[in-house]
């Protein structure tokens, strides 16, 4: 079936109104979400899924950081950089945050070129947000070193709550992994882009169907989603 | 009243024809099959095999209950890995993966009138996943210390000390890698099927004129993908408790006169997550049950279901509900007092669209053309086995009857009778009611005859008396009783009985495997529609249903799928796909 069929619904009869009418359009013929390919449905849905993920991690999190009887690292402190003979608090992470943000900025310009079939404008917007995305890993991997340096573990650390360590590896390192999935995926969808694959219907590698201009779309859906979080991951760990 | 002319009834189709991929190979056609027909089978097969280790493990233990002491090679710890094995087993590897997996995969495209699953090959992936995890699984039998022993709830700081079995070996790890890996696949399974059921129905299926099988499994599936990431993150994070040690779940703990290297976890935090997913868990087994019954009581009564749009309300009712009632597995857990009051009441709450559902189905058979076919048993056997299971789960949603009754084996029967056997029942009912569409040829009706009532009044005489054997005060998930001033005579001589009972049921779902195999090739023909039922899957034009499922055209759906006995009707039931308007239809306009 065709991922991006744009037909209009084959809406006949009246439409009844309040709440009637809201089941009536869910429950509607053929589709519940007109004009919704079921690539992005079930990236909608996933990303609904990993939502409760990421809101089950930052919870106990929060449990941890609440029910804690000894001290918690002081975050403008320990996520701190020595810069210029003084510490600058915050400096890292505020530049990673930046370049993550602007990465979805670019993401959005490329599934904007990428629906005016603009093959190389897209592909190359593309490649950019994957680049933005591997700069923020890098960035990751650079203060998870100088932590680890310092003697941050995940079973400890020297100035404080142990559960300190392990939230931090663990939730960024989740968030990490899905960034860096997100970079791969980025890659393979640039090439489709950049060979062509979407304007000739050449069919996928492994699943055999035509790829789509929407598969950009998709692609971008689950970035921002990735940056959503790490706005909230942001806010509970670093200005908390 | 369905008085629509099929002409300006039928609207213009919304999507293009699905891409299939067509096999090349024998491989590509029975083994990494894109099929969800086969991927449903794979995943059925599998399921039954762990299920049958599931089942091996209750012998053992009831040879431990039923005479203490007699044998030697059921320590205290192999009977702990037993139980944790064959509950995790049960709950998750059987009836999670055979209810979504098997069912969902075979009878949702069929059902709705689609050529396949959405994404055929992501569908494929999950099952592998799932099978690797079953794999893992398993291995965990052969590892180093074998399972582990912490229960199916895995509690830490117990589940990763070394007092428990598998605690500080291979076997928590191994369970909780499978546990991740199940999910994963799972994942990709169920994303499937919500989108197949809500994007890609074929022309006139409207959700309200789905049948209730696929309501079931829908909400089901959509409770899952929201419940199991809190077992997911329990998971992580009792694996790098266990591996690395963190200390999310372990509290500061002395462990063989040492202090432990852990500090400030939360053991209950722990709890909170694994009901979160564990509540709801229950109803992701028990919706599709009631989906499925739904639909076998309609058949084969002849009638339509009574109150359609309430059976849907009250399982979409149930699905929500069922995320905010976790606490009630936590009573004894120590909990502020308001909580324990919230939790009772949404609890009992829970006990309104379930008891809609029960009257509903007992309407439906009111002056019904009652047709005692094996099917049907199966159906009225869970409809006497769930309100049993649901009545004791009204004592045990009151805290103040829970405190007391709280780990002893009434739980045992409540749990095994409202969402293991009743479950299992309607999976027995649904096998027997689809095999003729999955192989063609009908089960073998009198091994069906012998197998449902052992099966039935075994069952009941299983877990029926151990709600006596519980209101005395028998503890459960001990292994040695025989010592307790609790175990009284009359005690000691009912668990024996429960023992035998339990060896007997189990003989008989031998008989049932051997029928399943055997009726492949000896059973009588079932033409296509053996059952006289309205709903797309008995319409296909060939049976079994070929890949792609429905011939050359997609069937077009005029009616709901309970058209039975339509007054003024010629024949007693109107398939989904015939148009035109026949008598009087109860369909809700």
């Amino acid at each position: 079936m065709s991922e991006t069929t744009l037909t209009h619904s084959s809406q006949t009869e009246p439409r009844p109104a309040g709440w009637q009418g809201i089941a009536a359009d869910w429950s509607s013929d053929q589709r519940a979400f007109k004009n919704v390919s079921w690539g992005k449905a079930m990236m909608w849905i996933f990303l609904l899924s990993d939502t409760f993920i990421f809101g089950c991690f930052l919870l106990s999190y929060m449990t941890a950081r609440m029910s804690t009887r000894v001290p918690w690292p002081n975050p403008s402190e320990v996520f701190a950089l020595h810069i210029g003979g003084s510490n600058v608090p915050l400096i890292l992470i505020a530049i990673m945050t930046f370049v993550l943000i602007s990465s979805s900025g670019t993401m959005a310009m490329a599934v904007n070129f990428g629906y005016r079939r603009d093959r190389r404008k897209t592909a190359i917007l593309m490649l950019l947000t994957a680049l933005l995305g591997a700069t923020f890993v890098g960035m990751q991997a650079f203060e998870w070193t100088k932590l680890i340096t310092e003697g941050v573990r995940p079973w400890g650390n020297p100035w404080g709550a142990a559960q300190f360590g392990s939230t931090f590896f663990m939730i960024t390192g989740f968030h990490g992994t899905h960034v860096t999935i997100g970079v791969i995926f980025l890659i393979i969808v640039a090439r489709k882009v950049w060979r062509g694959d979407y304007d000739t219907g050449r069919p996928g590698f492994f699943t055999s169907r035509k790829g789509h201009y929407e598969s950009v779309e998709i692609m971008g859906l689950y970035w921002h989603f990735v940056d959503l979080v790490w706005v909230f991951i942001f806010a509970f760990f670093y200005l908390w | 009243m369905v008085d629509i002319t099929p002409a300006d009834a039928v609207p213009p189709a919304e999507v293009g024809e699905m891409e299939l991929y067509h096999p090349h190979s024998w491989w590509t056609k029975y083994v990494f099959s894109q099929d969800a027909k086969v991927i449903a089978i794979q995943y059925s097969a599998t399921a039954t095999a762990i299920g049958m280790v599931a089942l091996v493990l209750s012998w053992l233990m009831r040879l431990q209950l039923g005479f203490p002491g007699t044998f030697d090679f059921i320590t205290p710890e192999a009977y702990y890995q037993f139980i944790t094995m064959h509950g995790m087993i049960m709950v998750i590897y059987l009836l999670t993966a055979l209810f979504l997996g098997g069912f969902g995969n075979y009878l949702i495209p069929l059902m709705v009138g689609a050529r396949d699953m959405v994404f055929p090959y992501v569908n494929m992936l999950s099952y592998w996943i799932y099978l690797l995890a079953v794999l893992v699984l398993v291995s965990s039998f052969f590892a180093p210390g074998g399972p582990t022993g912490a229960g199916w709830t895995l509690y830490p700081p117990q589940a990763i000390m070394t007092g428990t079995p598998g605690g500080q070996d291979w076997g928590i790890i191994l369970m909780l890698v499978s546990l991740i890996l199940f999910i994963i696949g799972f994942t990709m399974g169920g994303l499937n099927y919500v989108v197949t059921v809500l994007q890609a129905r074929t022309r006139g299926m409207t959700l309200m004129r789905l049948p209730l099988t696929v309501w079931g499994i829908f909400t089901a599936t959509v409770m899952a993908l929201l419940a199991f990431p809190a077992l997911f993150v329990a998971c992580v994070m009792m694996l790098f408790d266990r591996a690395l040690g963190t200390s999310f779940f372990m509290p500061a703990i002395v462990e063989m006169g040492e202090q432990l290297q852990h500090s400030g976890g939360s053991p209950i935090l722990f709890q909170h997550l694994f009901w979160f997913f564990g509540h709801p868990e229950v109803y992701i087994v028990a919706l599709p049950a009631f989906g499925i019954v739904s639909d076998l009581i309609s058949t084969h009564a002849r009638k339509n279901i009574f109150g359609y749009r309430m059976m849907v309300w009250a399982i979409v009712g149930i699905g929500a509900l069922s995320f905010v009632v976790w606490a009630h597995h936590m009573y004894v857990s120590g909990m502020h007092p308001y909580f324990g009051f919230f939790f009772a009441t949404t609890t009992l709450i829970i006990a309104v669209p379930t008891a809609i559902k029960v009257y509903n189905w007992v309407l439906t058979l009111w002056r019904g053309d009652i047709h005692l076919t094996i099917p049907m048993l199966f159906a009225l056997a869970f409809i006497v086995t769930f309100v049993n299971g649901g009545l004791t789960g009204l004592f045990l949603g009151n805290v103040v009857v829970d405190v007391p009754l709280s780990d002893t084996m009434f739980v045992v029967a409540h749990f095994h009778m409202v969402m293991g056997v009743a479950p299992i029942l309607v999976i027995f009912g649904a096998i027997y009611h689809w095999y003729p569409k999955v192989t063609g040829r009908m089960l073998n009706e009198a091994l069906g005859q012998f197998h449902f009532w052992v099966t039935f009044l075994g069952a009941y005489l299983i877990f029926f008396p151990m709600h006596y054997l519980g209101l005395v005060g028998l503890p459960r998930r001990y292994a040695e009783l025989t010592d307790m001033t609790i175990m009284t005579e009359s005690a000691h001589h009912l668990n024996s009985f429960i023992s035998i009972m339990a060896f007997i049921v189990g003989f008989a779902q031998l008989v049932f495997l051997f029928n399943l195999i055997w009726s492949i090739r000896h059973g009588r023909e079932a033409g296509g529609n053996p059952w006289r039922a309205t709903t797309l899957e008995w319409q296909t034009s060939e049976t079994p249903p070929v890949h792609g499922n429905f011939g050359k055209e997609l069937p077009i759906v005029y009616r709901w799928a309970y058209d039975y006995s339509v007054p003024g009707a010629k024949e007693d039931f109107i398939p989904q796909n015939v148009p035109g308007s026949f008598g009087t239809s109860k369909e809700p306009a």
